[in-house]
C-alpha cells in the first residue's frame, strides 16, 4: 500500500474540495472496496477524504418515491421497511451480495463505486487498460469466464460486479451528486456507469471530487412482481456469473410495464430495451418470457471462455421473470 | 476400561482458541523484530536480468533489500540425505540463490523493514528486467513422460488390456480434476531469530522436526542449533508440510539484519507460492461380466509436476495409486505421466490421490452400476475384497461392509429410483447418490515424555502437531486413562523440536502413532513410580509386584484392594522428587525413531506389521443433491458418512473431523478450482473471492457414524487416523447424484453451473 494522508471530511463542501484540488485523492466510505484494492497497489491514492461520518445515511419518503443516503450502510437499506414494502427488488439485490459483514460497512455510494473483479485487473502483474492504461488488456486472450458479453471493447472486457445497481437501473433511480462548484447534480441511473470504449480507466460519469449524496427511486407498481436472481459459482459470497433483476407490471393478464436488466454481463448494469419491449403489452406466459429472453441475448459477444452467459443469460430471464409473477416465490 | 479414551471429550485447548490466548506463530513478538516481505516474479519461466532496488532501499524503514546479488549463500539440499532421514522435501528452490525463474511470483527479492506495511511497499518500488522465456502450463498440451518418482511406478495386475478388451460389459471414460489449493484459514508464517549460531523458529509447519532439518541443512549448522516451534497450526491440509522458500527467506533475513524477522505471506502467495493439487485427467477403463464383477481395471492419469524439482523427488497427484484398494480385480493397470510445468511444486492436499482418483473411479463404478442395472451399492458388495488385489496382503482390519449396508439403511437408499429424472420437488430435481471412500492406515514411530508432578499434574510432551484437529485432546485422553488422572490435570505441549521426536503431521498418521506411544509412556511410568514407591520402603506394596498395581485416582494402587495406595504426591515426596518421568520410543515393524528415548517393544502381532497386513480405512458416502437444471445450481440436501477407520479416540473431533472433510469433498465437487492464464502461467485465481471454498450455505446437514472397530494389528489401542478419508469419496457421491438427479453425466469437477449448458 502506498502511504497516503488521511483527511477527515467535515462536511459535504470542504470534503469536496479536498478532493477536487488533489487528482490524487478519494473519497473513503465504508472501504470493503477501497481498501483491498489499496493493499493490492491497484488503487493508489495519496490520500483519502473520510466522507464516513457525514449526515447522507438517511433513507426516508418523499413527494415522487424515497430518498436513500448515499451513506445509508447496504444492509441498512435492504431491511428498511420503506425498501422492503415498496422496492422488494432493491432489497432481495443487495442481500444477495457479499455478506452480513461487509453489507454492515459499505454504503450505497460505494457500492455504485464498486470496481471490477476482473482477475487481471486485480493482479498488478498483468496487464490492464482499466488500472495503467496502454498496457492492454489480460482477459481479452487470457481466462474471461466472468467476463462481459455486451459492450466491451478491445481495449476491457471487465464486468461491473456488484448487485444494488442492477436493481437500482430496473427501478429508474437518480444519482444526486455535489460537485466542484458546490452545486447539486442529477444523474439518470443508467448515465451513471459506463461502457469502457477506449478509456475503461473510467467506470462511470462522475467528475474528480463529485460526491455521491443520495439516490432517489420513483414510485413504481412492480412490489409485487419483481425478481432478483442470482447464477453464481457457491451458494453465497459469491459474485455473479449472471444475475438478473427482473419486473413487472401487470393488467390483468397482460404485461403492462417490465424491466430487465442483467448483470455482470457488461461493463455496466446491462438493460435490455429490447427483452422489455417483447414483453410489454403481450401475456405473462412462458412463450412472452422465452421470447424476451432470446431478444435480451441476441446481440451478445461471448468471447473464449464466457459463452455459457449467453445460454445462462437467456434461462435466468425466464426464471426470474417466472419467480416475478409468482410474487418473488420458487 | 475406557473412561476417557473414546468419549466426547471437549477441546483441552478450545478455550485458548476461543479466546485468543492460543498462540499461532505468527502471533509472537521479540523485541527488535523486523519484518520481510518477498519480492515476487512477473514472469513464470526465465530470468532475472536485473534488479534495481534503490528506490526501495531509501523508502522509509527499509533495513536491507536481499536480492541474488547479495543474499546469503545457502548450503543445496542434499536430496540423498533427506530421503534417507525421511525428511520430506517441498520445493528445492532455495530463495535468492540466482537468477532463474521456475514459476510465476517466485521470489526474487525480499524486503527487510521496520514495520510490515513499510516492507510491503518497498517491495512494490523494486525494478526488475526479465529474460523470458515460454512457460510451460498447459497440462493438456505439454507432453506427459512417464514419472520417476519411484511412488509412482507402473503397476501391472495380470493382464488388464487383454481382459478389458474381451470383456462383456466396459466403461471408458475421462475425468478431470481442476487445480486446488489448501488455503488454510492461517497462512504461512514464521518469526526467525538468531542467537549467534543458534536458530529458533515459531513456525506454521506440521513438521517440526523436518523443518529443523532442512533448516539446518540450509544454513550449515548442526541440527542442534535450529529450534522449530509449532505449538498451534490454523489449519494445513497439506501445504504446511513441505519445506517452501519462505523458511529459508525468513531465516536469512534475520541472519543479515541481526534482528528476529516475522514473514506472512499474503493470500495471492498462498495461492501462488505453498503448493497445489496439481490437476488431473484420468482415464479409466473398467471391464466387467454381466453379474457385474470386475474382471479389468485400468487407472491412467496425467497430471503435473515442478520444473524446478529433482525429478527423484518430484511430487504428483498419485490418482492411481491408493485407489486400487478399492475393489477386487484380478486385472489391474496403474500408470501415472507427467507434464513437466511451469508452476509452484505440486503438494500433498488433504486425501492427496485418493481424492481425484476416488472421483474417477467411483463416478466409473456409477457408470457402471447403471450400465448393469445393478444397484450402486450391490455392485460395490459384488466386488468386495479382503485383500489388496496388488500386494495380496489381507486387510488388518475392514468393516466396510458395516458402512455400505447401515450407512444405506440409515440414510433411507432403498429409495433411490434407478433411473434418473423420477424425483422433484419444485424446480429442483433430486437424486441420490453414493460412493466408496478410503485412505491408507499409516503409522511412524514416534517418542513422547510423560511426567507425573507432586502436585498431582501430568506433563505430556511430544513432537506430533495439532493443526486443528485435536491431538492436543486426544493425547490429554489417553494419558489421564492409563494414569488414572482426571483430563484437566493433564498438560500436553506438542510440535516442538525440543520435545521427543513424533511425526510429520501427514497421512492421517498422528493418531495411530501418537497414541501407543503415550500408552507405552504411561506403562513405563507406571513401573517406575511402583519402583520408586516400593524402594522408599512403602508398607503399602511389601510383597507385591508390578501386576498387583494401577494408575488411578491420581495415585498408585492395590488393583486387589481398592483403598490401598499412595498418592503421587506422597511416592514423590518420600523420595523427596519433584516429579517422575519416562521418556519412551515405539517403533512399528520395521520402522526405526531417531529419538535416543528407552524403546519400549510393542508384540509385533499388534505394531503395523506391513509384510504382514494392508492397513486402510474405508468408508461410505451417501448424498442427496438438488439440481436446478435451468440454470445450472447444485445444492447437496444431506450427506451421510459412514467410516471404518479404527478406534474412535473421541468422538466430538472425530465428528468435527468428519464434517470438515465433508465439506472438502464439497469443494472439490462443486465450487474449488485454481485457474492458470495461459500466457503467463500466472494464476488468475489469487483470494479467496476468486478461489471458491464452500460457504455456510453449501453445507447441508451432515450425518457421521464410525464403526468404531479397533484395529488391533495397527497398534494396541486399535486407532486409525480420521482427516483424510472423511475427504473422499464426496466428490463422486455428488457427481453421482447429480446423475441420479438429472440423468446428465459430469466428468469434471468443480461442477459449476457452466457446465451444464
Amino acid at each position: 500500500m502506498r502511504p497516503f494522508k488521511y483527511t477527515e471530511g467535515k462536511d459535504e463542501t470542504s470534503a469536496v474540495r479536498a478532493v477536487v484540488v488533489n487528482r490524487e485523492s478519494k473519497f473513503l466510505a465504508g472501504g470493503t472496496n477501497l481498501i483491498d484494492l489499496m493493499k493490492e497497489y491497484v488503487e493508489r491514492p495519496n490520500e483519502l477524504v473520510d466522507v464516513s461520518q457525514l449526515p447522507l445515511a438517511q433513507i426516508k419518503n418523499t413527494s415522487n418515491g424515497i430518498s436513500i443516503g448515499a451513506l445509508a450502510k447496504n444492509g441498512a437499506t435492504a431491511n428498511h421497511p420503506l425498501v422492503r414494502q415498496n422496492y422488494p427488488l432493491l432489497s432481495m439485490a443487495i442481500l444477495a451480495g457479499a455478506s452480513g459483514q461487509l453489507r454492515n460497512m459499505a454504503t450505497n455510494g460505494g457500492n455504485l463505486m464498486q470496481r471490477t473483479r476482473c482477475q487481471y485487473f486485480y493482479d498488478i502483474a498483468m496487464p490492464c487498460n482499466k488500472r495503467e492504461p496502454g498496457t492492454g488488456c489480460g482477459a481479452l486472450e487470457g481466462i474471461n469466464r466472468i467476463h462481459a458479453i455486451f459492450g466491451w471493447s478491445d481495449k476491457c472486457v471487465a464486468t461491473y460486479p456488484g448487485d444494488m445497481a442492477n436493481a437500482l437501473y430496473a427501478l429508474d433511480a437518480v444519482v444526486r451528486v455535489k460537485g466542484a462548484n458546490g452545486q447539486e447534480r442529477t444523474i439518470p441511473i443508467q448515465d451513471f456507469h459506463r461502457l469502457p470504449g477506449n478509456e475503461p480507466q473510467k467506470d462511470n460519469n462522475l467528475e474528480h471530487g463529485e460526491l455521491i449524496i443520495g439516490i432517489d427511486l420513483p414510485k413504481n407498481n412492480f412490489a409485487n412482481k419483481s425478481y432478483y436472481l442470482k447464477v453464481r459459482d457457491r451458494a453465497s459470497y459469491a459474485f455473479a456469473l449472471v444475475s438478473v433483476a427482473a419486473a413487472l407490471e401487470t393488467d390483468g393478464s397482460n404485461i403492462r410495464q417490465a424491466r430487465v436488466v442483467l448483470g455482470s454481463v457488461a461493463h455496466k448494469p446491462w438493460r435490455s430495451g429490447e427483452a422489455e419491449k417483447a414483453l410489454v403489452g403481450k401475456p405473462a406466459t412462458d412463450a412472452t418470457f422465452n421470447a424476451a429472453a432470446e431478444a435480451a441475448l441476441k446481440e451478445a459477444k461471448p468471447l473464449a471462455h464466457n459463452g455459457y452467459k449467453v445460454e445462462l443469460g437467456k434461462r435466468a430471464i425466464v426464471l426470474a421473470l417466472q419467480r416475478a409473477m409468482n410474487g418473488g416465490a420458487e | 476400561m475406557a473412561k476417557f479414551i473414546g468419549k466426547p471429550v471437549d477441546r483441552v485447548d478450545g478455550r485458548l482458541k476461543v479466546t485468543g490466548q492460543a498462540k499461532y506463530a505468527a502471533e509472537y513478538t521479540h523485541k527488535n523484530m523486523a519484518y520481510a516481505f518477498p519480492v515476487l516474479s512477473k514472469i513464470a519461466s526465465g530470468e532475472v536480468a536485473a534488479i534495481d532496488a534503490a528506490e526501495a532501499e531509501k523508502a522509509p524503514g527499509v533495513l536491507t533489500v536481499l536480492t541474488h546479488k547479495n543474499a546469503l549463500r545457502l548450503q543445496p539440499i542434499d536430496v540423498d540425505q533427506s530421503i534417507k532421514t525421511g525428511s520430506l522435501l517441498g520445493e528445492l528452490l532455495l530463495p535468492l540463490q540466482d537468477t532463474k525463474i521456475f514459476y510465476a511470483n517466485q521470489y526474487i527479492a525480499c524486503i527487510v523493514a521496520e514495520t510490515y506495511e513499510q516492507a510491503r511497499y518497498a517491495a512494490l518500488l523494486v525494478k526488475v528486467k526479465y529474460k523470458e522465456t515460454k512457460p510451460a502450463i498447459d497440462l493438456e498440451k505439454e507432453p506427459k513422460v512417464d514419472s520417476t518418482s519411484p511412488r509412482a511406478k507402473q503397476v501391472i495386475v495380470g493382464t488388464p488390456v487383454e481382459a478389458f478388451n474381451s470383456a462383456p460389459v466396459k466403461i471408458e471414460q475421462v475425468y478431470k480434476v481442476a487445480t486446488e489449493n489448501h488455503h488454510p484459514m492461517e497462512p504461512h508464517s514464521l518469526i526467525a531469530a538468531w542467537e549467534g549460531e543458534k536458530l529458533t523458529v515459531y513456525n506454521a509447519t506440521q513438521g517440526v522436526h523436518s523443518s529443523r532439518h532442512l533448516l539446518a541443512q540450509t544454513f550449515n549448522v548442526p541440527k542442534e542449533n535450529v529450534r522449530v516451534i509449532a505449538s498451534f497450526i490454523g489449519g494445513a491440509f497439506g501445504t504446511k508440510a513441505m519445506f517452501w522458500a519462505t523458511e529459508p527467506l525468513a531465516g536469512m533475513a534475520a541472519r543479515v539484519t541481526k534482528r528476529p524477522v516475522k514473514i506472512v505471506l499474503t493470500r495471492p502467495m498462498m495461492q501462488h507460492c505453498t503448493g497445489n493439487r496439481g490437476a488431473t485427467r484420468q482415464s479409466v477403463y473398467l471391464g466387467a461380466t454381466r453379474d457385474g464383477k470386475l474382471v479389468s481395471r485400468r487407472h491412467i492419469t496425467e497430471t503435473c509436476v515442478a520444473r524446478l524439482d529433482d525429478r527423484r523427488t518430484e511430487y504428483l497427484e498419485l490418482a492411481g495409486g491408493n485407489t486400487s484398494s478399492t475393489y477386487a480385480c484380478p486385472n489391474i493397470e496403474i500408470t501415472h505421466k507427467v507434464a513437466l510445468l511451469n508452476v509452484n511444486s505440486p503438494t500433498p492436499m488433504r486425501a492427496p490421490g485418493e481424492a481425484p482418483g476416488l472421483f474417477a473411479l467411483e463416478s466409473a463404478m456409477d457408470e457402471l452400476a447403471f450400465e448393469l442395472k445393478i444397484d450402486p451399492v450391490q455392485l460395490r458388495l459384488i466386488n468386495y475384497g479382503e485383500a489388496n488385489p496388488i500386494n495380496k496382503l489381507p486387510y488388518s482390519s475392514k468393516h466396510l461392509k458395516e458402512c455400505y449396508e447401515q450407512g444405506a439403511a440409515k440414510f433411507g437408499w432403498s429409495l433411490r429410483k434407478s433411473e434418473p429424472r423420477q424425483t422433484r420437488d419444485g424446480e429442483w430435481l433430486v437424486g441420490y447418490g453414493m460412493a466408496t471412500a478410503l485412505y491408507p492406515g499409516y503409522r511412524s514411530p514416534s517418542a513422547a515424555r510423560v511426567r507425573v508432578n507432586s502436585d498431582g499434574t501430568v506433563s505430556v510432551q511430544t513432537a506430533a502437531h495439532d493443526l486443528g484437529t485435536g491431538t492436543y485432546t486426544i493425547v490429554a485422553q489417553t494419558a489421564a486413562e492409563f494414569l488414572g488422572v482426571p483430563v484437566n490435570k493433564i498438560k500436553v505441549a506438542l510440535a516442538d523440536t525440543d520435545l521427543p521426536q513424533s511425526t510429520l503431521a501427514g497421512g492421517s498418521r498422528t493418531a495411530a502413532t501418537v497414541i501407543p506411544n503415550i500408552q507405552a509412556a504411561c506403562e513405563a511410568l507406571r513401573k517406575k513410580l511402583f519402583e520408586l514407591a516400593t524402594k522408599n520402603n512403602s508398607s503399602v506394596f511389601s510383597g507385591k509386584n508390578i501386576a498387583d498395581v494401577e494408575l488411578r485416582d491420581g495415585g498408585l494402587f492395590l488393583k486387589s484392594d481398592t483403598n490401598k495406595g499412595e498418592t503421587f504426591e506422597t511416592i514423590l515426596k518420600a523420595a523427596k522428587i519433584d516429579s517422575v518421568e519416562e521418556c519412551v520410543t515405539v517403533n512399528p515393524e520395521g520402522q526405526k525413531s531417531n529419538e535416543p528415548c528407552f524403546v519400549s517393544e510393542i508384540p509385533a502381532e499388534q505394531n503395523a506389521d506391513t509384510k504382514k497386513w494392508d492397513f486402510h480405512s474405508f468408508g461410505a458416502q451417501f448424498v442427496e443433491v438438488g439440481v436446478n437444471e435451468q440454470i445450472g445450481i447444485v445444492r447437496v440436501r444431506r450427506v451421510l458418512s459412514y467410516h471404518d477407520c479404527g478406534r474412535i479416540m473421541n468422538k466430538k473431533t472425530a465428528r468435527s473431523q468428519a464434517f470438515g472433510g465433508v465439506i472438502f469433498g464439497i469443494g472439490m465437487a462443486l465450487t474449488e478450482e485454481s485457474h492458470y492464464d495461459p500466457r503467463s502461467a500466472r494464476f488468475v485465481t489469487r483470494n479467496l473471492a476468486d478461489y471458491h471454498v464452500p460457504v455456510n450455505a453449501d453445507v447441508p446437514e451432515i450425518e457421521v457414524y464410525f464403526t468404531n472397530q479397533p484395529d488391533y494389528k495397527n497398534n494396541p489401542l486399535g486407532a486409525r487416523g480420521v482427516g483424510e478419508i472423511v475427504a473422499t469419496g464426496v466428490a463422486p457421491a455428488i457427481a453421482n447424484a447429480i446423475f441420479n438427479a438429472t440423468g446428465k453425466r459430469i466428468r469434471e469437477a468443480p461442477i459449476t453451473p457452466d457446465k451444464f449448458l
